[in-house]
Order: C-alpha cells, then structure tokens, then sequence
C-alpha cells in the first residue's frame, strides 16, 4: 500500500543528501571540469581567451585556464602538415581590447597569408588582459602541448615587476598551476604567497564552487552566442581615449630616480618564459603611446615615466643580447593617434602596423 | 521578486500558516502585504519615490475600498483595526529612517515623519472627498476607474513616463537631462490596478458582497501574487480567507513542490535561456536564418517558465497561508489552435479581459445591424487582443502583438468554421495528423508573435522576420 510522504523525514532526507552532495563534491576537486566543453564541437571554438565583464560582449572572465584552453579555436583546430604554427603570448594589446578578432595582431597576420619556413603561417591569439609575465609563462606552458612551430611573446615594462607576477587574477586563483611552474623552472617565488587563493576544503565544497560552476555553465552558453553572431566583446560606442596630459609625477611602482629599475623587475620569469619552448621565441618589446602633452617631457604615457621606460629599454636590450634572445624593440612604432583606450591598446590600423613588422619577422626567422 | 524576498516571503507564510487562525491570520498576512509592498519595490532614481510610490499602492486601495463599501462601514471594529494595522505598518517603515543608520525596507532612506503626516491626512482628505462623492453621484466609481486606467496609460507609454520623471524631477529639483521612461517603475500597478477594477465594476452591477478593510487590503496586495500575479477574484479570496485554515504536513509537502518547481522554472531554465533569448541586440546580430530560430525559441520558452515559475512560487506560497490562487498557465505550448492557447496562457489575464472588455465589447457591437457577424468578430479579436498588447506597454510593438493575436485568433475561428465542414473527423489518423499540426502551428504562430513582443522598434522585429525566412 502506497503511503503519502511526510513531511519531517523529506525535510530530513533532503538536507542530508544536500550535505552528502556538497562534500562529496570536494573529491571532483581534482577533476578538470573545464575541459569538458562545447566549444570546438557543438559550437566554433573561440579566436581568443574568454574575458569580458559586460554581458553584452557574450563573454566573461573566469579563473580557469581549462576552461579558457577548452574554449579556444586552437585546441580544436588539428594541425596541418602546411601549417606554420605561431603563438602571440601577451597581455590585452595581444588579446585585444576594443578590436574584433580580425582587427588583433593575430587576425591581421592570419589576413596577410604569409609563409614561412614553406609552410602557411596561421597565428593564435593567446594573449590575454592583465599585465604579469607570471600569467603570460602560465598560458605559455599550457600551450605548448599544441605543437608551436614559433612563440612571439609580447610584452612590456609594466608585466615586470615582482609587485604584478602573483597578483594577476589568473595567477591568484591558480595556486597549483604556479607551484608548478616554481618547481619546473626553478621560480624565486614562495608558493605560499598569500596573494594565491590556496582554497580550504569548505571552499571546495559545491556551495563554495557554485559561482566558479555557474561561470562554466555560462561559458557553454556564451558560445552559441560567440556562434550567431561572431562578437566577443563589447565594442562601446564612445570610450574614453588614452590620457595625454600627466601630473608631473616620475615615480614607476613607487620608486623614483636616483632609484634604478634592476633590482624590481622579475627578469627570472622572463629567462623561465624565453627557454620554455624548444621552438624559436621572439621577444617584442610592444609599441606604447608616446605623448606631446602637458609633462610629456617627465612621462610618455599614463603607465611610464620616461626614466623608467627608457631604463628598461636598456635594460631589456642587454640582457637579450647577453642570453642570445631573439629581439625586436617595436616601441616606437605606432603614432599616438593610434591608440585607443590606453597606453598599450592599438586602434586596427596601429595593429596594421605592427602585423606588418612581426610578419616580417616570422618570415626572417627561417631565412 | 529577487531569491531573497521570495526566501522570506516562504519563511513568513510558513510562519502564518503553521501558527496562526483566522482574523489574526487575516491581519498578519495584511501587515506582510502591506511591509512587501515597500520591500519589493525597486530602486528608484528619484528621492524618496520608492516610499511613495507603494504609499500611493495603498491609498488607492483605501480609496476603492471607502468607495466601494457601505457607507460608515469604516466604523466597525474589524474596519477600524485594519485602518490601524495599515496605518500602523507604514508608520513603522518610516520610523524605520530615525533606527537604523541602513534603510533595509525601503531602498533609500523613507522621508520625514512629519512628511509622512502630511501625506496621511492628504490621504484622509481625498479619500472622505470622493467617498461623500460617492455616496451622491453615481458616477465617483467610474470615475475611481479612470484614475486608475489614466495612471496605467502614464506608467505604460514610454513617452508618458518620460514627461512624469521630467516633472518629478523638475519637482524635486533634481537634473531633468538624466530624465527616463524607467525612472518611474511602480511594482505591481498593473495588477494593482485590475484588481481594483474588477472591484469598482462588479460593485457598479451589484455583483460584488461586502469585503471588510483587511480582506479587501490583502487581496489586493497580497504579498505572494503582488509582482506578477495572478489576478484573483475579490470574492474567491475573501472566501479562502475566511476558511478555518490549519496548515497540514500535505498542505506544506504539496505547496513546497511547487515552489521548488517554480524556482527550477524560473532561476534555472528562465534564466539560463534568458542569456540566448531574443533581444533588441541579438536581432541586428545573428549572422544566420537557423540561428535566428534558435534566439526566438530561446525566448519563447524563456518567458514561459519565468512566467510560469513566478507563478508556481505566488500558488505554492498562497497555498502555505490558506489561499488558493488560481492557476495562470496550463501547458500553452501544447495547444492544437489559439483559442486553447489564449484559455492556457496567463489565464487569469485573459478571463478578466473577458469580463470587463470583450464580453461588453461584444454586446454593443451586436447593435450595430448593418455589420456583417465576420467583421464583428474581427472587431472583438483585434480590439481585446490589441487591449491586452496595451496592457504589457504602450508602443507600436506592443500593439502590433496584440493584432497579431486578434487575427489569428480571427483566422483561426474561420478555419475552424470551415474545417469542420469539409473534413472528416472520425477518421483517427486524420485527427492525430491535425492535433500535431495544430500544436505545431500554434506554437510557431505564438512564436513568431513573440518577435514584436520582445522587440522596441518594428523596424527590427521586420529585420528578424526577413532573417527567420532566409533573408
């Protein structure tokens, strides 16, 4: 005879499966859920990393560089045996603020259908926005699992100092990752920096996840809007252009001349960075704004008093000299008209200028 | 209605329900109401308007109540203690700005008390007004029924809105430049409003009994169906309410599932196809014709389940408190014609259009001999159909779904008329073939409708309908 429920034990069944459920959960914590992705099957995968903090660019940030990998074209894309394989490793001029993926540096080296090596170039942008060279290693060292013929890593002052390398939020909610990258290429880091978010077990727990978990459910979702309509990001129709105008302020992470810049740069991460592929990896020292403005003989832009850029200049020319690193100092290229938003963030014609440059130097590398 | 609110408003109803009876359960469910009409009510960019606004819920609601009761019921001591109740509460949420540093019922900081005092005897004044009025002309209740359709028409027409916040604004000395259509968002009036018409008619025909001041107060704010319905009867509430309520273990197991169904419907499925519905954006950028079909079915079930969630959630919730709620949706999608559909989506919408609009519509359009019984009926479809468009906004969209509808449902009733005719129903083939097909067309014409519904502008719901069909 079938009986109606009652009312206390449901209640009572309920919270114990809940609980049940939520620190069993804790044993998936070792499973990489991001991996398992729509993208490169049901829908395209992506030209770049997923990032965004506007819902009307169909794309967010999130903390899991499964997920960013599982998400991206590359990773689904099997490579040809015609294909010159390059990887952009940078920040967001790399990723591209405020330019559709044709505009980026990769999109425009892909249009060029250039050669190299007998082979057709095809270019992936694996850049992505916050400034750490740790952050940058990072997805280099994933990405190297996809067969590069050719690493150009762009990069900039302000990636350098030590102040930035944990702090990137990639970083910050990637403790393992970076213990791992401290052990494999002998980082002076301490991976027990309290600026990495080493998670307790109740925070492993499904409730503590949720929002990580909901993240990767709306990544899936994303894409069959990253499919209909091809946008990525949210283009703003007015945005505010770089500053141009500076205080007259000569500090650089807070220090200021006499003050040299050697002792705050994480040059290590750069060493670990350019010996990490065993593929051919070029450095670029990417182009930034140079102002004519108020102080603009104290700063060239918002981010680097003259001092300091140019010390670095020096700095970083040495010491690719020294390791017999493959160079090229662009960052002087663009005029100032060419930047957008920042000091770094090329508008597509400035990206123009300088595919033109790195396509030239793929093309010298095998010459 | 946010998780947190509808968490509280079960905790609440699961405490009345559990401890109280009768008139004391009548009076609490009255004092939550009257606190959820502050608590729910959004943000609002002008000062204070988030206070008076649900004060302005109220009054409107003592108003109708004084002129739609005998006269000096006010007198008697149920009447009293409700005036005293109501008054009592909004007293409270405003001495709530001299306690806490935080406001945590109204979203900004209630005006002064001595304001409050103002707008209480303003209240009184207008309310004895219209209520000696009443007792005198004949016309006070239509007129209760035109304030209240002219300030749906100022809540409901963009431009309307847009020239009440610059007034506001301009009022209150605030910058007019930043003036919005959205700046004045009264939560519920829409329902607020129906219901209260319903009240004002039916007392006008003698249809309705008498409701005491805290039977008639909860009703119409009932704090479960208070933001999105559904839209009961004064008289089938005031009925469940004064039913000897206790609260059983099955009362509570069978209410708690329909919660749990509603917010699955709603926070679950609504909101996950909410991020790949169809919107103003999506409709100039979806590259291809498959995509755009995917976005409008995205929509079309996406506002189903909120709707229909939200409505799961105010029925489970009544049900914790002794009130039945009536049902607001029964599988539309799964309707083999329109007519069944509009009997199966927002139901209670439909059935009080019904009764206040085609019904009546209906009757004075038969006196007009010369029209041929077709056209009468395309008049009836298009009219109700176009008024329940209104009901949602005041835009062309908004109409253009509502004729959308009438014809259809014109179409439709012609076909029927036709098909019965000349087709052989026995055969059972036959018949699955067409109840397939009639879904299938039913739903896809719902659909397609969705595309002014979803839309501001009918140059982009064209745009959609070029890319649905291969453009």
């Amino acid at each position: 005879m079938q009986t109606e429920p009652r009312l206390l034990p449901v209640l009572l069944k309920a919270t114990l499966l809940f609980v049940l459920f939520n620190f069993t959960f804790i044993l998936t914590s070792n499973i990489p859920l991001g991996k398992f992705s729509l993208y490169n099957s049901v829908f395209p995968g992506r030209e770049r990393f997923p990032f965004g903090e506007s819902q009307k660019g169909y794309n967010l940030s999130l903390f899991n560089l499964d997920a960013m990998f599982a998400s991206h074209v590359m990773v689904g894309t099997p490579k040809d045996s015609d294909e010159y394989r390059v990887f952009l490793i940078g920040d967001s001029s790399v990723w591209g603020t405020l330019l559709t993926p044709e505009q980026t540096l990769a999109g425009q080296l892909n249009s060029q259908e250039i050669s190299a090596c007998g082979r057709t170039v095809r270019a992936y942008n694996l850049g992505y926005p916050y400034i750490s060279l740790l952050q940058e290693v990072m997805i280099l060292d994933e990405a190297l699992q996809y067969q590069p013929d050719m690493v150009i890593w762009l990069t900039t002052l302000e990636s350098f100092p030590h102040d930035k390398q944990l702090t990137a939020p990639l970083v910050a909610n990637s403790p393992d990752r970076v213990r791992q990258l401290i052990t494999k290429y002998h980082l002076p880091l301490d991976p027990n920096d309290p600026a990495l978010n080493h998670a307790s077990t109740w925070e492993q727990a499904f409730v503590s996840r949720r929002r990580a978990l909901a993240d990767l459910i709306r990544l899936q979702l994303y894409g069959a809007l990253w499919s209909s309509t091809g946008i990525d990001q949210f283009y703003p129709e007015d945005y505010e252009r770089a500053q141009t105008d500076f205080e007259e302020d000569y500090e650089f992470h807070g220090i200021a001349p006499p003050a040299t810049l050697k002792d705050t740069l994480s040059i290590h991460i750069l060493d670990a960075g350019m010996n990490a592929a065993d593929v051919p990896t070029l450095l670029v020292n990417e182009p930034i704004l140079i102002s004519d403005g108020i102080n603009s003989h104290i700063r060239y832009n918002f981010l680097y008093p003259r001092w300091a850029f140019d010390e670095y200049r020096v700095l970083l020319e040495e010491h690719t000299s020294s390791r017999g690193y493959r160079y090229l100092d662009l960052w002087n290229l663009a005029p100032m008209d060419e930047f957008t938003n920042s000091g770094l963030h090329l508008t597509p014609a400035g990206e123009a200028m300088l595919a033109e440059k790195v396509g030239e130097a793929i093309q010298n590398f095998c010459e | 209605m946010g998780l947190t609110q509808i968490s509280a408003s079960i905790l609440a109803a699961l405490l009345v329900g559990a401890l109280t009876r009768g008139a004391p359960r009548t009076y609490l469910l009255l004092v939550l109401s009257v606190l959820a009409v502050y608590w729910f009510q959004p943000a609002i960019p002008l000062r204070s308007f988030d206070f008076w606004i649900p004060s302005l819920s109220i009054a409107l609601a003592l108003l109708t109540w004084f002129v739609t009761s005998q006269a000096g019921a006010w007198r008697s001591r149920q009447n009293l203690m409700g005036l005293f109740v109501i008054a009592g509460v909004v007293t409270l949420i405003d001495l709530t700005r001299y306690i806490f540093p935080d406001p945590f019922i109204t979203t900004t900081t209630p005006p002064r008390f001595i304001i409050v005092l103002g707008f209480f005897a303003l209240t009184v004044i207008a309310v004895s007004a219209v209520t000696i009025f009443s007792r005198r002309l004949a016309l006070t209740l239509s007129f209760v029924i035109l304030l209240l359709l002219g300030i749906l028409l100022l809540l409901k027409s963009p431009i309307l809105s847009y020239q009440l916040s610059v007034f506001l604004r301009t009022l209150t000395n605030r910058p007019t430049d930043t003036a919005s259509a959205l700046d004045v968002r009264w939560l519920g009036f829409s329902y607020i409003a129906f219901r209260l018409i319903h009240i004002l008619r039916d007392n006008q025909l003698g249809r309705l009994p008498e409701l005491s001041l805290p039977e008639f107060a909860t009703y119409v704010v009932f704090f479960p169906s208070l933001s999105a319905g559904p839209i009961d009867r004064a008289e089938r509430f005031s009925g469940d309410l004064k039913k000897n309520f206790a609260l059983t273990q099955d009362e509570t197991l069978s209410a708690g599932q329909r919660i749990v169904i509603g917010l699955f419907k709603k926070f679950v499925i609504a909101d996950i196809l909410a991020l790949i519905a169809l919107n103003d954006a999506l409709a100039v950028q979806v590259r291809t014709t498959g995509w755009m079909w995917i976005h409008l079915y995205a929509y079309a079930f996406q506002i189903y389940f909120d709707f229909s969630g939200y409505t799961d959630i105010a029925i489970g919730i009544a049900q914790l408190v002794g009130i039945k709620l009536p049902e607001n949706f029964a599988s539309p999608y799964t309707k083999p014609n329109l007519t069944q559909f509009w009997n199966s989506w927002h139901i209670t919408l439909t059935q009080w259009i019904r009764a206040y609009f085609f019904n009546p519509f209906n009757r004075w359009i038969r006196g007009y001999k010369s029209l041929p019984a077709w056209a009468m009926l395309l008049l009836g479809q298009l009219a109700t159909m176009s008024l329940i468009g209104l009901w949602h906004g005041i835009t062309v969209n908004f109409i253009l779904w509502g004729a959308w509808h009438g014809l259809g449902l014109f179409l439709q009733n012609r076909w029927s008329d036709f098909s019965m005719r000349r087709f052989n129903t026995n055969n059972a083939r036959l018949q699955s073939a067409l109840q397939v097909g009639g879904i299938l067309l039913t739903f896809h014409f719902v659909a397609l409708g969705w595309v002014f519904f979803a839309l501001g502008e009918p140059s982009l719901s064209w745009h959609v309908f070029l890319r649905l069909f291969g453009s």
